[in-house]
């Protein structure tokens, strides 16, 4: 176990510390190296960029607009799975597969394939009902990267809220039908309360995810029209302005970011096990 | 008010017919239960009268109205379920109110109910808590307490007793009677144990793969078993079944004799026979005898403390009055 534990810390910890150093420097490999101490000057110039905030808000955007798509038709996918039907395994199977598209790959599917205003799927059926067709990633790019990561974090909810369904108990809902509960009321009074630790996860594990999108922004947009999140803003920093002790402390605030959700994830999971 | 009457109900599911054809009336503030083995087809003849399975074939009348097509909240009736099937994110104030605030009541009205109920089923101190907190003999008490603020025409229960523990078990028993007695609803209770069907029913419904094989009071079922299936499955210790050559001497394929209904003696009886093991309770002991010319040991009652070893030989001889014959067929010879 030991060499196992010593390679894992040697991979984290040394990329986790280059960053907290680079972090309190002022390094511009092209423009001067590396020159010196600044104290904590990057992580206030990190925040008090004017492109700082519309990054926030465009993370916000992103990460909730897909765990609101993902989780509304995770639990709609779920309730369809959950029924039996013919072709039950290679149904669920399919549902899965985006999962195991790299996110590459399934952004430039996207792009090419579907969101292309004059090749894509999307433009022939809007010139099928005779209407323009939307230059998506130009007019509607939030909404496009919504859509194309949405795609591929559905499955993961499916699957956890499909599980979570198998395991509600068939006799709670026939108690509620025999109480004068109708179809709605048992699915907000006793169906969703029984997902609601399984959402919560779902929402934890994906937002620790969703904060690091960062190939489908790269392939598609490239991070203009305003779909600079915060993970491409380090990114732009460090590659593109040649700025590493700047973006390194954005990368800092990242971290942190991370470790809160994760230990909301962790405190939840565990509570979980207890049970 | 609370008759219900089944006519040629029917269930199949898929090809395999759980119930054939079943016809069954269900008085107005009758105790009725439901008896036989597992997989018999009990809880499903229970769900066909709750509605929450439909039925192949047949009608179901409650107080005269066709209710075959009603939809279970709609019946008037309550249900218990095995599971206790409580939700397990509301306290039990909340579990026990449900069915009121689906049904739109006012929520002085749904508190006094609630108070009410949690009064007679002795749960006024665990209103706040979640179904999780509570023993297993609560959670059925408040299964209970969310049937009986509905006010139902009936209740049914289906199995409630099997997930607690033997003593528990017999407490719960009494209580159940107490509350029939006391609300005067059609009850209609579902089990396998037929020391719980005999205890507490007015009416028993012997069933076997779907069948009814008799209808009748407790003793009615002990004194004049209809065939040899209600006569083994009724009765505890299970009746003595005989067949062959000391059948024959009786006129009949098979005779069958209650271990309380043969006498012992030292000297002379019909068998003759060496104890076997025997089981003491203290009240009654049980001699298994294995006789001469009857393959099975019988099982003999004797009144308590009596002197009796492994090995040792004596004479048995049934109790002509209550000595019970059946046909080839099993059945029951007048
Ligand atoms: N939903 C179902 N689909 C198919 N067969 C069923 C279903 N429910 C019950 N059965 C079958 O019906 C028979 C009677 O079941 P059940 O009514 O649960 O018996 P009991 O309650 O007397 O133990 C069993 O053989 C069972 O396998
Ligand atoms: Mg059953």
């Amino acid at each position: 176990m030991a060499p196992a534990v010593f390679l894992l810390l040697v991979w984290m910890l040394v990329p986790l510390c280059m960053t907290l150093w680079f972090s309190l420097r002022d390094y511009r490999p092209l423009r001067g190296g590396d020159l010196g101490f600044v104290g904590l000057e990057n992580f206030v110039r990190f925040v008090s960029s004017s492109s700082f905030w519309p990054a926030v808000f465009t993370t916000m955007l992103i990460v909730g607009g897909v765990l609101l798509v993902s989780i509304i038709f995770g639990v709609l996918l779920a309730m369809l799975l959950d029924q039996p039907m013919w072709g039950q395994g290679v149904v669920r199977i399919l549902v899965i597969a985006p999962f195991f598209v790299m996110p590459t790959v399934s952004a430039l599917v996207w792009k090419n394939m579907f969101m292309d205003p004059t090749n894509g799927v999307f433009a022939h059926i809007w010139r099928a009902f005779g209407a323009d067709p939307v230059v998506w990633l130009t007019d509607v790019p939030i909404l496009s990267l919504i859509m194309i990561v949405s795609w591929q974090w559905l499955p993961f909810a499916t699957l956890i809220l499909l599980t979570a369904f198998q395991s509600l108990d068939s006799e709670q809902l026939e108690a509620a039908e025999m109480d004068g509960a109708g179809p709605l009321a048992r699915f907000f009074f006793i169906a969703l309360p029984h997902l609601s630790r399984a959402i919560t996860i779902v929402i934890l594990i994906q937002t620790i995810f969703l904060l690091a999108v960062f190939a489908e922004i790269f392939v598609t947009t490239g991070g203009a029209f305003g779909t600079r999140t915060l993970t491409y803003l380090i990114y732009q920093r460090v590659l593109e302005s040649q700025n590493v002790g700047l973006g390194s402390a954005g990368g800092v605030y990242a971290i942190i970011l991370a470790n809160i959700v994760a230990l909301f994830l962790m405190r939840i999971v565990g509570k979980n096990l207890d049970r | 008010m609370g008759r219900i009457t089944l006519d040629k109900v029917r269930k199949a599911f898929g090809e395999v017919e759980v119930i054939p054809p079943l016809d069954l009336t269900i008085e107005d503030g009758e105790f009725v239960v439901f008896v036989g083995p597992s997989g018999c087809g009990k809880s499903t003849l229970l769900r066909l009268i709750a509605g929450l399975e439909d039925v192949s074939g047949g009608e179901i009348r409650i107080d005269g109205q066709d209710a075959t097509m009603v939809p279970p909240a709609k019946r008037g009736l309550a249900m218990v379920f095995q599971s206790y099937a409580l939700y397990p994110h509301m306290s039990v104030r909340k579990n026990i109110a449900f069915p009121l605030r689906m049904a739109g009541m006012d929520a002085a009205e749904q508190e006094r109910r609630v108070k009410s109920a949690a009064d007679v089923l002795n749960l006024t101190d665990y209103l706040d808590r979640r179904p999780g907190q509570l023993s297993g003999g609560q959670r059925q008490r408040v299964a209970i307490g969310r049937a009986i603020v509905r006010e139902p025409a009936a209740f049914l229960f289906d199995e409630p007793l099997s997930n607690l523990d033997a003593a528990l078990r017999v407490g719960m028993r009494l209580e159940i009677s107490e509350l029939h007695k006391r609300l005067n609803t059609t009850m209609i209770y579902v089990t396998h144990d037929q020391v719980e069907a005999m205890t507490m029913a007015d009416k028993i419904v012997v069933l076997r793969a779907g069948h009814i094989e008799q209808v009748g009071s407790p003793l009615e079922l002990y004194r004049t078993p209809r065939n040899l299936f209600v006569a083994g499955f009724i009765g505890s210790p299970k009746m003595n079944l005989i067949g062959g050559a000391v059948a024959s001497a009786h006129d009949a394929a098979t005779i069958g004799i209650r271990p309380e209904h043969i006498r012992v003696s030292d000297e002379a009886g019909d068998w003759t026979g060496t104890v076997g093991v025997s089981e003491h309770l203290g009240s009654d002991t049980f001699f298994h005898v294995n006789c001469e010319g009857i393959p099975d040991p019988l099982t003999v009652r004797v009144g308590g403390e009596v002197d009796l070893h492994y090995g040792d030989r004596i004479h048995l001889s049934p109790d002509p009055e209550h000595l019970h014959r059946f046909d080839a067929e099993g059945l029951r010879l007048p």
